[in-house]
């Protein structure tokens, strides 16, 4: 079990702690990049299983990369990046030659997820996988969630009113529909190269540290995880990547933190506040009788 | 199991995505990727080392692989001494391109034509094998047109297969001098000169090879359409060749060269064809008066050796499949039944026909030539001029609204009202909506099942013809004209399903798997018998539905089965998983090496075994040798693991078979800024031409005017889009992934010419100006070529004006102009020019392109000659 003090921040099993008995292994992706080739298979599996609308058809000149990012009608999105040569400097080496990094971007399903906590209808719930799931029949549209995500993941769906969850939140479900069928996720299941991989989330961080030390030995130094370390500021996120660069260079928050964290402090804060009131207003009663 | 895998002419990660996970497997078992190609594409981000090239020098670079090879003596000398041609001697005649100024010996410069008596072994004859056919009739007919004298294997020449040889590969006029001579000018030095590649890239690349084949290692190269849509396409695969079997890397696990398929079942559509030239499994279309009977047909490879020798079995089986009964020894099974050809009857000459003369219908199915072949204006003028067209695809592509909207009618050309094409569109199903094979590049037939009925009048090509058949026969029948028995008498009898009448694909399969004299399903092509008691409706297909099983359904995973997985669909022949594997044995029929053990003479049991269905007679003895009056297979020995070639060995030089050339060399592609660094030769003198006013041509090299077109594009696809757009442009879900025609370019073009990123570009030929969105790229590379810098522009080629993602057609930049081996057109090269901004509206764009075609002085002659003055 973990302590109460973990609640808001720090290691947890999120579905224990939603108050399931007995739920299955947590479950969640790791996306090694090293190995995507940028197709979008995910991208276009994730909106035919869960009928996510069109995106907008414009040209960007983001190199390859037409969806933009993440949001209510991309729930999975492939970022190009092209490195021009001697864009990365290494003590010591010559600089780098061109690369174009790709990476299948998702919802992260944090630990300690902010969406959900600051939801004020329940409609963000936990699933008994671990996972973080939207229920469009209970979102008001309130948009909470959408400034407490830190990756900027989860947003209202726009569009004209007749379509479906236009005005509600949305994002992954990670299939929670496909999981209650034994099935993998739509995304990781049209990945021909095993870049998204689904499973049992202890068992991807194992074989996502194994990969890691693979790369890093066969000489790719800026090999590293992102969003495996349940000490991190979500707690971990049941979603997490192997990327050939620093978070940034992919768009990512190099140090996200649950925006909910604060709020022992700001609890604490508020009740010294209301204290200091209280004492305060007693203290002029106490005074004005005194008079 | 590949050690090294070279991918070149194609971009294998977006175009071939699910295949290219094993390329990943492999990568992350330790094996070296390479990636050469013009562009850095998500197949180059994907490889060890991406080497730039000039865009059509692909033979320039291979053969100086090859000449590193020879010069460092990196070849498997006792695979090529055993398995290949080298030691063949070649006659006195032959002439070779160094002595002719890059031409070989028999060039007819009137005819634009080789007569390759010359090129044969001394005192010896060849034929090509069976599927290299047409050709040679072409060539041979040309040459009996022009008075020369009749090429060799045209009609029933003296059939002595065993040419001269020489085992210590010393003789100048063996093979192996004869390439060493060949390739001796394709040095680093030259490959920097004409593909832009530096010597140190080219040793990088040289080393990675060689160092990966040998005993304990294998290469293997993968190629698609940037190898083959070229006037030199064939040649590249030859370079190819020769360069792998001089690694010994054919036949053996984790080598070959790997020809990828451009979408699902084009290897079916070759095997069971839809070309004019083949019938099922490979057998040569009979021509007019050339086969009168069907003995005359099949006597030009009756005496072969190798399974082709079997070719009567494979045929008679053949018409016994389509005319049953009614097919008898007495009426020679129906052979005067089949159509003949009478000429070329390829795409671009019927459609060169249809321009000149018109008339005559057509039919689309899964084709969009209006925006998705060269000279896109040239098929839409072949359309504009028919009786009738019929268009079976999913949605109205441009080839069904070309009258109404193409391009044409925009710039004035045409006018709707003048256009006689009576045009039906008839909806096609999707593959999720029948049942079927899909057979892919490992020529793996693999079922897939309906999932869902087809949505309103939407049918599947089966049902498509096997109901116009129905209909056609009840129309004919009670005739007793002699020319409606053809018809009448086909075994058209399948079974329908479903509520829409759907043929049995099943009952389809099981025909051209072929039945005994019983009626039992056959299991191997070996069974087949010319006296007309089996049937069989593609030889080579033969066992896909052994013991009445569609093996091609089977989905064993990888888990439960061996690592060759021979229970995962069915390949063909006899699901043999890698053709010629006998050559993964060295001649004693021991394994090359215990890293490399795939199939071996097993002397205990007295047969051959291994990982693999053994590409060779399994009782056959490695020191079988075939007495002097073996026929077939018989006559292949025991050492011999080419069985399907009348030699039994490796072509390391094609003696006959091949129309422009017995050994590759580099031309220049037909419209290029560059001279010919190599020879005299500016392009290859035998490409197939189509001097039409529709179809002018660039001067090319230093010729005066080519200056006009100094950069160089090449077309291509995108993973998020299929072909000429028809599956993808009308999903939102593709759409939306790339919205738009774009044109990708460097940085330093960009400065050059003043092109924005996500600007408008104006790409410029002789047939079309065309406009893009401008896409600035380090991706593109510029080139130091012959001293100066060439600049490529990458075009990829899905769009056209209908559904969601719209821009031009990259092929109305392309000329009509083809390889004559196969007739296909040449794609990837072509010189242009490039302005900013958008491109000219309505009759202005005629005006502007007639403006270029002036200012590069183009006539009806320019680009047309065939050898260079």
């Amino acid at each position: 079990m973990t302590s109460f003090a973990n609640r808001l921040f720090g290691p947890l099993d999120p579905a224990t702690e939603a108050g399931y008995l007995d739920p299955p292994t947590r479950k969640g992706f790791f996306t090694d990049t090293s190995v995507c080739i940028g197709c979008k298979a995910c991208e276009v599996a994730c909106k035919e299983w869960n009928a996510v609308p069109e995106d907008g058809i414009s040209l960007t000149g983001m190199s390859y990369d037409n969806s933009v990012g993440l949001g209510a009608s991309t729930w999975r999105h492939v970022a190009f990046i092209e490195q021009p040569s001697g864009a990365r400097e290494h003590p010591g080496e010559e600089s780098a030659s061109f690369r174009w990094l790709m990476e299948s971007d998702v919802c992260k399903h944090c630990t300690h997820a902010a969406c959900l906590d600051v939801c004020p209808t329940g409609a963000l719930m936990r699933s008994e996988f671990g996972t973080v799931v939207v229920q469009n029949d209970v979102c008001n549209g309130c948009g909470y969630c959408v400034p407490a995500c830190p990756y900027g993941v989860i947003e209202r769906r726009e569009g004209p009113k007749d379509e479906p969850a236009v005005g509600l939140a949305q994002k992954c479900t990670l299939c929670y529909d496909r999981l209650k069928g034994d099935l993998e996720p739509a995304c990781a299941k049209a990945c021909p190269t095993q870049s998204i991989q689904f499973g049992d989330l202890d068992e991807l961080r194992v074989r996502a540290k194994g990969r890691v030390d693979q790369l890093v030995e066969a000489g790719v130094s800026d090999a590293q995880l992102y969003g495996h370390d349940p000490r991190d500021g979500v707690g971990g996120a049941g979603a997490f990547f192997l990327l050939l660069d620093r978070p940034e260079v992919y768009g990512l928050p190099p140090d996200p933190v649950v925006t909910t964290k604060a709020l022992p402090q700001m609890w604490r804060q508020a009740a010294l506040a209301a204290a200091t009131l209280l004492v305060g207003s007693l203290a002029a009663f106490v005074e004005r009788r005194n008079r | 199991m590949s050690d090294c895998i070279v991918i070149q002419g194609s971009n294998m990660a977006e175009c071939h995505p699910v295949g290219f996970q094993w390329v990943m497997e492999a990568k992350a078992r330790g094996a070296r990727v390479i990636h050469v190609d013009p562009r850095f594409t998500r197949t180059s981000a994907m490889a060890d080392l991406h080497v730039p090239l000039r865009a059509g020098t692909d033979i320039a670079l291979l053969g100086g692989l090859i000449n590193y090879v020879l010069t460092h003596e990196k070849d498997f000398r006792e695979y090529v001494v055993a398995y290949t041609n080298a030691s063949a001697i070649l006659g006195e005649d032959f002439v070779d391109t160094d002595d002719l100024g890059g031409l070989f010996s028999g060039f007819d410069a009137q005819g634009r034509h080789y007569d390759p008596s010359t090129w044969a072994y001394e005192d010896a004859q060849m034929v090509p094998s069976a599927g290299d056919r047409e050709q040679t009739h072409a060539s041979a007919k040309r040459a009996r047109d022009s008075g020369a004298p009749s090429a060799a294997g045209s009609h029933g020449p003296t059939l002595e297969a065993q040419p001269n040889i020489d085992l210590t590969l010393q003789h100048p006029r063996c093979v192996y001098q004869v390439l060493k001579r060949h390739f001796s000018r394709y040095t680093p030095q030259m490959v920097e000169q004409v593909c832009g590649i530096s010597p140190e890239q080219f040793d990088q690349l040289a080393r990675a090879v060689t160092e990966n084949s040998g005993r304990e290692r294998t290469t293997a190269f993968c190629y698609a359409v940037g190898w083959t849509h070229h006037t030199v396409g064939v040649q590249y695969i030859r370079a190819a060749a020769i360069l792998q079997s001089l690694l010994g890397n054919i036949g053996r696990p984790g080598g070959g060269i790997l020809a990828l398929r451009g979408h699902a079942s084009i290897q079916g559509s070759t095997d069971i064809p839809t070309l004019f030239n083949l019938l099922p499994g490979y057998i040569p279309m009979p021509h007019a008066h050339e086969h009168e009977d069907l003995d005359a047909f099949i006597e030009q490879d009756a005496q072969t050796k190798g399974f082709w020798g079997n070719m009567k079995s494979y045929t008679v089986s053949l018409l016994k499949a389509w005319w049953g009964d009614a097919a008898t020894a007495e009426n020679d099974y129906c052979f005067d039944y089949l159509p003949r050809i009478t000429g070329d009857h390829s795409t671009f000459s019927t459609v060169s026909r249809q321009v000149e003369q018109g008339g005559g219908g057509y039919f689309l199915v899964g084709q969009n030539p209006a925006v998705g072949t060269a000279n896109a204006k040239m098929q839409r003028l072949g359309l504009a001029n028919l009786d009738w067209l019929v268009v079976r695809d999913f949605v109205m592509i441009e080839s069904a609204t070309f009258w109404q909207d193409g391009p044409e009618i925009q710039t004035g050309e045409l006018r709707t009202a003048d256009i006689g094409t009576e045009v039906f569109f008839l909806p096609a199903a999707a593959h999720t909506e029948k049942n079927g094979s899909f057979t892919n590049t490992q020529r793996m037939l693999q079922w897939h099942h309906q999932a869902v009925e087809p949505a309103g009048d939407a049918r599947s090509e089966l049902w498509f013809y096997y109901h116009l058949g129905r209909r056609i026969r009840e129309k004919l029948a009670g005739s007793t004209q002699e020319m409606d028995r053809p018809v009448l008498e086909l075994t058209w009898d399948y079974p329908v399903e479903g509520p829409l009448a759907e043929p049995s694909a099943e009952a389809v399969l099981a025909e051209i798997n072929g039945y005994d004299a019983k009626g039992e399903p056959l299991a191997s092509y070996t069974a087949l018998k010319d006296d007309g008691s089996t049937t069989s409706g593609c030889w080579i297909y033969c066992g896909v539905n052994e013991d009445g099983v569609n093996q091609a359904a089977r989905r064993k995973p990888g888990s439960e089965q061996t690592w060759v997985a021979p229970e995962w669909g069915w390949a063909w022949p006899a699901n043999r998983r890698t053709l010629y594997n006998r050559a993964s044995a060295d001649p004693a029929g021991r394994p090359w090496s215990e890293r490399k053990k795939y199939v071996w003479w097993d002397e205990d049991a007295g047969r051959w075994t291994g990982h693999d269905v053994p590409d060779f007679e399994v009782t056959k003895r490695p020191d079988y040798r075939p007495p002097p009056d073996a026929k077939a297979q018989a006559a292949i020995a025991g050492n011999e693991p080419f069985i399907m070639q009348n030699d039994g060995k490796a072509w390391l030089y094609v003696p006959t078979g091949l129309a422009d050339g017995p050994l590759p060399t580099h031309y220049e592609p037909p419209e290029s800024p560059f001279r010919n660094a190599f020879y005299h030769q500016q392009a290859n003198p035998t490409r197939q031409i189509y001097p039409m006013p529709v179809n002018r041509y660039h001067p090319s090299g230093d010729e005066p005017g080519a200056e006009v077109f100094p950069f160089v594009f090449t077309t291509y696809r995108l993973t998020e889009h299929h072909t000429a757009g028809g599956m993808s442009r009308f999903l939102h879900y593709l759409s939306e992934l790339q919205p738009e025609f774009f044109c990708e370019v460097s940085p330093e073009l960009a400065a050059e010419r003043g092109l924005e990123h996500t600007g408008w570009a104006t790409i410029v030929t002789a047939r079309a100006a065309i406009e893009a969105r401008v896409l600035v790229t380090e991706r593109m590379r510029p080139l130091q070529v012959q001293g100066r810098t060439l600049h490529q522009i990458g075009l990829p080629y899905h769009w056209g004006a209908n559904g969601l993602s719209t821009g031009d057609a990259a092929n109305e930049l392309l000329s009509a102009v083809l390889d004559v081996n196969v007739h296909i057109h040449a794609t990837k090269s072509t010189s242009c020019d490039i302005l900013p901004g958008r491109r000219p509206r309505g009759p202005a764009l005629l005006t502007f392109v007639e403006g270029y075609r002036q200012r590069a002085g183009i006539t009806a002659e320019t680009g047309t000659e065939s050898k260079t003055p």
